[in-house]
Formats: C-alpha cells, structure tokens, sequence
C-alpha cells in the first residue's frame, strides 16, 4: 500500500454503476445520450455546481455558430438543450465533487473517489472534462502555497476554522461579499480588499456590507494584495497597495476569490499516458492507454485532433459503442437509427 | 468621436475593396523590456494579433470571450486615448487579474483599426 492510499479518505458512500461519465460540459453530456441508447446507465460527477462545464462557466451568454444544424446558440441554451436531450435516460448528477482517485480493482471493474467521499464501482469510465477542473485561481503572491490550507484558504468548508481569525477576504463578487456577511460575527476582526469601489455581488450584499462599515465592523480597503508576510505557515500580515500608497494589513486568514481557472488536476495522477497535459486515444473506440477508460471532448488527443463541440459529439457516439462492449460482453451489437427503430424510440420516450 | 469611428470603417471599406488588407504595427513590450512589433489585420483583436505571432504572455485561456483575465495588458500613455476605456462586463474581468493599474486592458477587447497603428502594450509579469 502506497503512503497515497493510506491517506485516502474512507468512502461515505458507495455507488454501484455501469458507467462514470467525468465532466458535465456538452460532450459529456451527450455521451450519456449515446450511452443512454446502448442501455448503459450514466452517473456524471461534475465539480461546479451545474452542467455545461466551459459553456456554463465561460460564456454562457455567447453566441456558438459552429453547432450542426444550430446556426446561432449561447453556451447556456446548448447545455439547456442538451440536459432535455438526456433526459429520458435519467443520469444521475453529483455536481460540486472532484473525482480525485482512480485506480482498478482485481474484478477488472473501477474504484472512483471524490472529494466528497462518493465512491463509485465501476465497469468503465469516461472522461469528458475539457480543460480539467475549474479550481480557484491562486494569486501570484511569493509563497503563498505555504500557507494555503493552514492560513490560505479558498473556499470555507468550515465556518468555526474561523472563530477568532484576523480574517482578510479579497475580490468584489458574491463569494467575497457572502463570506464578509457570515464571517464578520465570528472574525476577531476582518477586512475587506477590493482593487476598485464597484462589486460584482448582488446589490442586496454589498448594501449589508457597507453597513458593516459604517458601523466600523468591517474594514473596507480599495487596492490590491502585493505581498504575504508570516513564518512559512502561519499568515502575520499582508501588504497592501492603495492610493495613498503602501500599507502592512495585520491578518491571521486571508481568502483569496479571484475566480476560476483550469487546471488539469487529479487526471494527471491516474497513470494514464499523457501527451503534453492531454489524454490520448485510438480513434476507433477513443480509449485511452488503459482499456475501459475512455477520454472524448477536449481533453483527448489523436492526430488531426481538433477541440471542437461537434468532434467530442462523434467522438461520445464511437465510444458508447467500445463501452458496450464492455457492459454487455458477448451481446450483439446492432446499430440503429433513432428515426427508425422501435426500440430507440421505447428508450427516448416518444413511442 | 462618431465621425472617426465612420471615417475608419470607410477606409476599411476602401482598401478591402481595392484587394489589399489594412494592417496596424503592434508593439508588445515584456517585462525585461524586450519588444516585439506585430503586424495585425483590421477586426482581429489585440489579443488574437498577439496569439498569432506567438507573443509570450498573452495566455487568453478563455479564447477571447472575456471571461478571464489572462490576456491583461497595460497600454501605453499615449495610446490610452485611442484604445477607449473598458467596458463593464472588462472592468469585472479586470477583477480577476493581478496588478490592475489606470491603463490596464484585456486585450482581446481592444479591436485592430487604422486608428491604432503604433499601438504600444505593455505585458504584465504575472499574468493569472
């Protein structure tokens, strides 16, 4: 047993499926399309709190022109689109978790873990995550991975870590506005940093907020973070630059919301082969360097690759008939239109 | 303001016609000062100019759909004028970059015209 596996967490619960579809972007939605018409029940774990994946969280609201027979479509009504597409098959979504670990068992089947403590058992996997996982974006302050967990911290799973902390929060969205509003009853003190007097947040948070300073419970600075001062560790202060120039803030907790950005994370760490931060694959069934694992969308690489909606679609279709193969060993693979057979018709709903 | 706008696209107009592309010089200066000047088509963006001439830097993880902030640039003192002042839905992206300063851009919303020819940028150290 590796020093990893002793610190995996235990399970908090387990889930017995056909199929773990990673990522809740387009192509991972379509895949349980293409899945769904095979008989292959999809559980998808997603780590925002949503579908859509980049369509979701980067441009929601812009126009995609290069969707077949779709001559304009935002990124929202695609995904929107697509969610009634899968519907009849009924997936079943763990948005918020991160599939942190990977690894397969003696039966041949997969063990999937979570941030969350979901363990899937699985028979095959699909990843369909893009870019990789949305994390927090980490200021590029000097040392401050040191102190990321102990004084650093990205988002509050637990409030009363909290209790007593000379806290500094800095952005101007809702997660910096709603962790001013709860955490200033329980903070020692806390102080709020934003480079400008604007705020994304609602309207109704930032009023709350100013009132908070107007009462001189919360301290409000405009400038930006330059500099972290502490033992390696432990956070003593940071620095701050406004207009009036330079200035040494005290602070024992300091959350940093500069939204989201990608990064490839866990998958780098499943054993697969990667070609420069991608997964390859054959382009006959799009399964990676380990049979049973597969890889469509984004992520994937193949010669001529192109990271386009309409390939991880094609892509979600030639994979769904190699996963069956899997499930249903031994059965017979009949192809079928969707406009024609009875049968597809059943499983959509329509007939 | 209106009329340089009209008078711009009119010239647009003209040399497209005539078969020959309207290009504006982009300098791009990094942090240790090296500089690099870029020709760029009319209607591209700063940043797509900047991506196709391999212009270290300029990350536009996004790919120009202003929803990061990895494309930050400052603009030149003299050309801050010409190049305008972001829009809302920038200045909230301008949100998540590091250093923001007066002359701050994302320049994958600044838009290549005549009017810019001789643009100067200059990259940010970090770019996140």
């Amino acid at each position: 047993m590796s020093p990893q596996d002793q610190a995996a967490p235990a399970a908090l619960e387990t889930i017995e499926t056909d199929c773990v579809v990673i990522g809740a972007g387009p192509c991972g939605l379509f895949a349980v399309f293409e899945l769904g018409l095979l008989d292959i029940k999809a559980h998808v774990v997603d780590i925002l709190d949503r579908p859509g994946g980049q369509c979701a969280e980067l441009y929601p609201e812009k126009p995609i022109y290069d969707v077949p027979a779709l001559p304009i479509v935002t990124g929202q009504e695609l995904t929107d689109r697509l969610m009634e597409q899968i519907k009849p098959f009924g997936p079943q979504f763990h948005y918020s978790e991160r599939v942190d670990g990977l690894s397969r068992l003696e039966d041949g089947r997969f063990r999937l873990l979570t941030d969350a403590g979901t363990e899937f058992i699985t028979k095959v996997v699909v990843i369909a995550a893009g870019g990789g996982s949305f994390m927090p974006k980490r200021p590029p302050l000097d040392g401050i991975e040191n102190y990321e967990g102990t004084s650093v911290f990205y988002a509050v799973r637990k409030m009363e870590v909290m209790r007593g902390h000379d806290v500094v929060i800095v952005g101007g969205g809702d997660s910096a506005l709603d962790w001013t509003l709860n955490l200033q009853p329980i903070a020692n003190s806390l102080t709020l940093i934003h480079r400008r007097d604007d705020f994304r947040a609602a309207p109704h948070s930032v009023e709350k907020m100013r009132a908070l300073v107007a009462e001189g419970k919360v301290r409000l600075m405009i400038g930006q973070v330059t500099k972290i001062n502490g033992d390696g560790a432990n956070l003593q202060s940071i620095a701050v630059k406004t207009a009036a120039g330079e200035e040494t803030v005290p602070c024992t907790a300091m959350l940093p919301f500069f939204g989201l950005t990608m990064k490839l994370g866990p998958v780098a760490e499943w054993g697969l082969n990667l070609h420069e931060n991608l997964i390859p694959v054959d382009t006959e069934k799009f399964e990676t360097s380990a049979p049973g694992i597969f890889a469509i969308g984004d992520i994937n690489w193949y010669p001529g690759k192109l990271k386009l909606i309409l390939s991880g679609f094609h892509e979600a279709a030639l994979m769904a008939q190699a996963a069956q193969r899997i499930v249903y060993p031994g059965k017979k693979v009949l192809f079928q239109y969707t406009t024609s057979s009875s049968s597809l018709q059943k499983k959509l709903g329509v007939k | 303001m209106d009329l340089g706008t009209g008078a711009c696209l009119v010239l647009t107009e003209l040399k497209l016609r005539s078969g020959e592309r309207l290009m504006a010089k982009i300098t791009f200066i990094q942090p240790d000062g090296q500089a690099q000047t870029v020709e760029a088509e009319a209607g591209l963006t700063v940043m797509e100019a900047a991506k196709l001439n391999n212009v270290p830097g300029i990350e536009a993880e996004c790919g120009g759909a202003c929803a990061c902030a990895t494309c930050h640039v400052y603009v030149d003192e003299l050309w801050r004028e010409q190049t305008g002042k972001p829009s809302e839905m920038e200045e909230d992206m301008l949100d998540f970059a590091f250093d923001v300063r007066d002359e701050s851009r994302l320049s994958c919303q600044i838009r290549v015209t005549a009017d810019i020819d001789g643009l100067v940028v200059r990259v940010p150290a970090k770019q996140f």
